[in-house]
Parts: structure tokens; C-alpha cells; sequence
């Protein structure tokens, strides 16, 4: 028999050293894709400086100021929490509809445990930290071991915790004078502090924090990684060896643990506990994500991005209401942004590596 | 001798059509068993019902002597069963490194790792490169490199890289040369050799005859859904094992039974 195998012989003798290659002239178009490839927040934090400096020339010291730029990280507080806490859902390929019913019904378990069974305010806190994270985790179980779509799941858990709200809460209001003068520890986050002309909040100072924790987490830790493998195509991740129940579980119970957080800040926010706030935070959080760079097929993106596409979302709500404009400009603005941020990540995408 | 791996009356059903008909399986310590078939036989499913990514309907599964019950891959790897699926199970928008230590990545030493709960990302490139040089893959030129933006070929280098340097007690490879070419395909063919070397055995599904007939010890021809029979490359010719695999020949009786 010739040996079928002599082919194969004219091998030998191949190099053998990791192949080189001269990168030749890259376009200054290409390498802006390559970079936005390789570090997806980048297009958000772009239009925020860009958005801050045209309002900045615009108003001037009015916008451009330490207070004013403040401002807008107060305002954004929440919905930043709460988009934190989306990210990491849109990131495995879900998506999480019951964000904003879970921050108001944690609020009011705290403000009920408080006032209605007087447990001390810091017990109260827990209760409710606790409440969110139990809803977080029947989204993340339904999700995981019933094998049911997340929008679906989530959808039906808005309606039922929300509803589950106003029958717990009997759609009373715990004022604020009340909550100051004997709770001011659910007031916490609102508390403010001054470094010359800006002012913080702690809530302001937790959604920074958590942001920069999240951002550590999924880029350094193993947990980190299985989120976006979960997310980039589940069932590969399980063949490799991840264990993507596990994953999912703890995500949305993570998410819900992060609403409930939110819930906390919002008293700070409003001062008051009230069963009908924060009704606008699902697609305000959705906003903030799609507007920074998550792909909402999961797998790819940045939490960075989210805060800064939450930044974003405040610098135009701040700047236009300063420039005195219909507010109606807001969303028609951010309209074409949401647009605008998914045909950016579609151009991203056609690159290769 | 006793078989390291050994599968009796596996079946397994998707709603009307049976992917396994109470298959038969043997693999003896130390060696290469070959299976082969035509597409659809079912020799992706069998490899799956042993290594825990599909739960047998029916049928025992016992690994050195003792019947075991995988319900997840995850299950198999910690018994020293790795796999090459036939999708290559890599998630594309992540490294290399990544992909190669995913669900046992390594952390980093001291409080960074045990506190932070930081990974070694350094180590982990440096280990995976060594991996990828033994398997000759030099012409991946960066090791951060998303996996989606590999060859086809490449994506089965870095998969078949990634079970021969864990795998320690039995290597299943789903096609690990279909994409390849000439002298990758060659490389995995010398790293199956040398995983045998150090006494792990290997399950190698293939429909590259030459391929089979030149490394394998035994090969096993998977028919509709079970085995038909096994048969030694030595006594056979490539032509015999067609002709088996494909119907056109019965196998004498003797070797059914092997
Ligand atoms: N997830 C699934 N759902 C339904 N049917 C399936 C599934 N996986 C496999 N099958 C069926 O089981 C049979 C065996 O498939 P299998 O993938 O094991 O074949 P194979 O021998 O590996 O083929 P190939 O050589 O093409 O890889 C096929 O008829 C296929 O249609
Ligand atoms: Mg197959």
C-alpha cells in the first residue's frame, strides 16, 4: 500500500514560532472599531463627555458646575442602582421586568416592619433587603429549573409583586416627618455631604460603589466569567463545565438584593415610603443598559457602560430643563439614543477581533 | 481485563426517534477505541449518555467497576472524563484563556485570591499558550482573543487543547480533526498518541478511515443506534469497516459479541 500518509511528510521543516504579522495600515476608522470592540463602554463614556460639554457650552456655569453636575448624580441615584442590578440580568441573556415592582415593595417592608410591627429601623431594613432578594430568587429558580423565558417570568412577577404591594401596604403612605423623627436611619441614603460646591448623597456614594464592586467582579472573578458565558450561549458553558442554574439563581437573586438596596435609597430620595413610587424604574433601567452597550442578547458589555448610559440619560433630563425646553424633548432624545446605542453595536460587532 | 468505561443497554429518545437502542460499550484501560458510523447513527448521543451532557432514558453506566450516575458534564469532569464535543462547546465572546480554564479557572495566590476571589489571569494565558504550542496551533497570534474571531479549525485546536490537558482519566474526542488541516490534524493525531502514552484511554469518533485505522486499538461500529460490532484494525480493511457501517456487509457472527 503507498502510504496514504506521504502528504503529510512535506510538513516537517514548517516554522514553528507564533505566527507575525506586519498590522500593515490600519484606518483610523478600524482601529476606533477594534478599540470599541475591545472595551465597550467606551461609546457611552464618548457621548457623555461630548453631551456634558455641548450642554456645558450652552449654559455655561449654570450647567457646568459642581453643584449642578451633582445634581444629576443624585438624580440618577436610583435608576443607576437599579440598572446595575439589569445589567447583570441582560447580561446572561435575560432580562428583568420586575426591578422597579421589587425596589417599591422592599421600600415598604422596610417602612411597615418599622412602623407597623416597630421592629428597630435597622431590622426593618434587613427585612426587606431580604424580601428582595426572596423575589429575585423565585424569578432566578422559574428561570433556571423550570426552563420558563425570563421576560415572561418577570412579567408575571411585576404584576404580582406590585399588586402584592398595595394589598400588603393598603396603599398607605408613611410620611416623612414621621420616618425623621423616628426612623431617620431608612432615611439613610439621603443624607447628604458636601466636598466644596458638590454635594453626595450616600445613595450617590452606594451606587458608585457598587458599580465599581460589579465592574471587579465580572471582569476578575470565575463568577464574573460564568455570567457572560451564561449569557454568550448557555448551553456551551454547561458542556464546559458551568454550572448554569447555579449562575442564574444567583443573578437574579443578586438583581432582586440590589432592588431592594434600591428600594432603600429611594426613601432616602423621597423621603417618604410610598406604595406608588418608582413606577417608571423598569424602562428607565432598560433605558440605561441598552444606552450602555449591553447587548440585550446577552454575553456582551460592560456594567461601566450602563452607569455612564445612566449619566447620560440625567445629563440630558438636567441640561434640557435647564435650557428651558419641553420635557417632551427629553424622551424624544433619548429615543434616538436608545436607536442610535443598538446601531453603534451592530457596527461593533462586524469587526473581527 | 476490566473495562475503565463501560456503558449496558444505554437508550435514549428524542419524542419519536431513538437516538440509542440498548447500545453496548467497552473501553479497555490504556486504549484507542475508534467509533465510527454513518451521520445519525448515534455516536454523538452515545458519548454524551458517558459523559453526563445527556441522561440515559435506560441503561448502567459504570466507570471502573462502579455504576455511576452523571447528571451534568460538570459531574464527568470531576470523575477525569473530559470531552471535544461535536460543537465544541466555547463560548465565543470570551478569550481563549478563558474558554480553556472555564469552571476551573485558576485564582490568584494569597488574600488576592482567597478574599478578592481574584483570578490568575497571567498564569492562565501562559499555561493556555503552552497548551496551544504542543498542539502546533502557532498561528493564533493572541491569546486574549475572543473565540469567535478564530478559524473554525482553530476554535477545534484550542477545544481538543483544553481536554487533553485536563483529562485524566478518559479523553472523548466528537470529530476532533473534521476542521483541521494537514498538519493540525496530524498534531492531534501525535497528542492522541501521547495522551495513550500516559495510560489515559480515548474515545475518538471520526469518519476519517485513515485516521481510525492508523491510531486506534479497537473500533467500534455504531448502527442505527447501538453497536454492531467491534472490529481490529489490524485484521480488517478500511473497506470491511464501510461496508459495516454502512449495511452493505453483515459482520460474522463472532464479532458481534466481541
Ligand atoms: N437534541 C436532539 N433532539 C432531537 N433529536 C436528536 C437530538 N440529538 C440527536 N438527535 C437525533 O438522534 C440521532 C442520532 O444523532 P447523533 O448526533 O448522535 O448522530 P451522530 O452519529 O453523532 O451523527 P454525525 O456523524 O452526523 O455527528 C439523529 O437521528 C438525530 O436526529
Ligand atoms: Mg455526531
Amino acid at each position: 500500500m503507498s502510504t496514504p500518509q506521504s502528504y503529510e511528510a512535506a510538513v516537517t521543516g514548517s516554522p514553528d514560532q507564533v505566527a507575525e504579522f506586519d498590522q500593515g495600515h490600519q484606518s483610523f476608522i478600524q482601529r476606533l472599531q477594534h478599540a470599541l470592540h475591545v472595551t465597550p463602554s467606551l461609546v457611552p463614556l464618548i457621548v457623555l463627555i461630548l453631551s456634558i460639554v455641548t450642554f456645558g457650552a450652552l449654559l455655561g456655569s449654570k450647567f457646568f458646575s459642581p453643584f449642578a453636575l451633582t445634581l444629576i448624580l443624585q438624580q440618577v441615584a436610583i435608576v443607576g442602582i437599579v440598572a446595575s442590578a439589569q445589567s447583570l440580568v441582560i447580561l446572561t441573556a435575560g432580562i428583568d421586568l420586575s426591578v422597579g415592582a421589587i425596589m417599591v415593595l422592599s421600600s415598604v417592608v422596610m417602612g411597615q416592619f418599622t412602623f407597623r410591627y416597630g421592629l428597630p429601623p435597622a431590622l426593618g431594613v434587613a427585612c426587606g433587603l431580604m424580601c428582595g432578594a426572596a423575589c429575585g430568587f423565585v424569578n432566578g429558580w422559574l428561570v433556571a429549573r423550570m426552563k420558563l423565558p425570563p421576560f415572561i417570568v418577570t412579567l408575571g412577577m411585576w404584576q404580582i409583586v406590585l399588586a402584592g404591594n398595595f394589598l400588603y401596604s393598603a396603599n398607605e403612605t408613611i410620611r416623612s416627618q414621621e420616618i425623621s423623627a423616628e426612623a431617620p436611619f431608612l432615611q439613610f441614603f439621603g443624607e447628604k455631604f458636601k466636598i466644596g460646591g458638590a454635594v453626595f448623597t450616600y445613595g450617590v456614594l452606594f451606587m458608585v460603589l457598587l458599580v465599581l464592586i460589579l465592574a471587579y467582579v465580572l471582569r476578575h472573578t470565575a463568577w464574573g466569567r460564568h455570567v457572560y458565558a451564561v449569557g454568550d450561549d448557555k448551553e456551551a458553558a454547561e458542556l464546559s463545565g458551568v454550572n448554569t442554574d447555579k449562575v442564574l439563581i444567583s443573578v437574579y437573586m443578586l438583581s432582586g438584593l440590589i432592588c431592594a438596596f434600591a428600594g432603600w435609597a429611594l426613601i432616602g430620595r423621597i423621603g417618604s415610603v410610598s406604595p406608588t413610587s418608582g413606577q417608571l424604574a423598569n424602562i428607565e433601567s432598560i433605558t440605561a443598559v441598552v444606552i450602555g452597550g449591553i447587548s440585550l442578547f446577552g454575553g456582551r458589555g460592560s456594567v461601566l457602560g450602563t452607569f455612564f448610559g445612566a449619566l447620560i440619560v440625567g445629563v440630558f433630563t438636567l441640561g434640557l430643563r435647564l435650557l428651558g425646553a419641553d420635557a417632551q424633548w427629553t424622551y424624544l432624545l433619548i429615543g434616538v439614543l436608545i436607536i442610535a446605542a443598538v446601531a453603534v453595536d451592530q457596527w461593533i460587532r462586524k469587526v473581527s477581533v | 481485563m476490566e473495562p475503565i468505561l463501560k456503558g449496558r443497554g444505554l437508550v435514549k429518545r428524542y419524542g419519536r426517534v431513538t437516538a440509542l437502542d440498548h447500545c453496548d460499550f467497552e473501553l479497555m484501560p490504556g486504549e484507542i477505541l475508534a467509533v465510527i458510523g454513518d451521520n445519525g447513527a448515534g455516536k454523538s448521543t452515545l458519548i454524551k449518555a458517558l459523559s453526563g451532557a445527556v441522561i440515559p432514558d435506560e441503561g448502567t453506566v459504570e466507570l471502573d467497576g462502579k455504576p455511576i450516575n452523571f447528571h451534568s458534564p460538570i459531574d464527568a469532569r470531576e470523575a477525569g472524563i473530559e470531552t471535544v464535543y461535536q460543537t465544541l462547546a466555547m463560548s465565543p465572546a470570551l478569550s481563549i484563556a478563558d474558554n480553556m480554564f472555564m469552571g476551573r479557572e485558576l485564582r490568584k495566590p494569597g488574600w488576592r485570591g482567597q478574599v478578592l476571589r481574584q483570578l490568575d489571569r497571567a498564569r492562565m494565558e501562559t499555561m493556555a499558550r503552552e497548551k496551544l504550542n504542543d498542539l502546533g496551533l502557532m498561528t493564533i497570534q493572541n491569546i486574549n482573543q475572543a473565540v469567535e474571531t478564530l478559524s473554525g479549525g482553530q476554535r477545534q485546536g484550542v477545544a481538543v487543547a483544553r481536554a487533553a490537558a485536563f483529562g485524566s482519566k478518559v479523553i472523548i474526542l466528537d470529530e476532533p480533526t473534521a476542521a483541521l488541516g494537514v498538519k493540525e490534524s496530524r498534531r492531534v493525531l501525535e497528542l492522541i498518541q501521547d495522551v495513550k502514552s500516559r495510560g489515559i484511554p480515548i474515545i475518538l469518533i471520526s469518519h476519517n478511515m485513515p485516521h481510525v485505522f492508523e491510531v486506534a486499538d479497537r473500533i467500534h461500529v455504531h448502527r442505527l443506534g447501538k453497536r454492531l460490532c467491534v472490529i481490529d484494525p489490524k485484521q480488517h480493511e478500511m473497506s470491511d469497516a464501510v461496508a459495516y457501517m454502512t449495511g452493505a456487509k453483515e459482520p460474522e457472527q463472532e464479532m458481534s459479541v466481541a
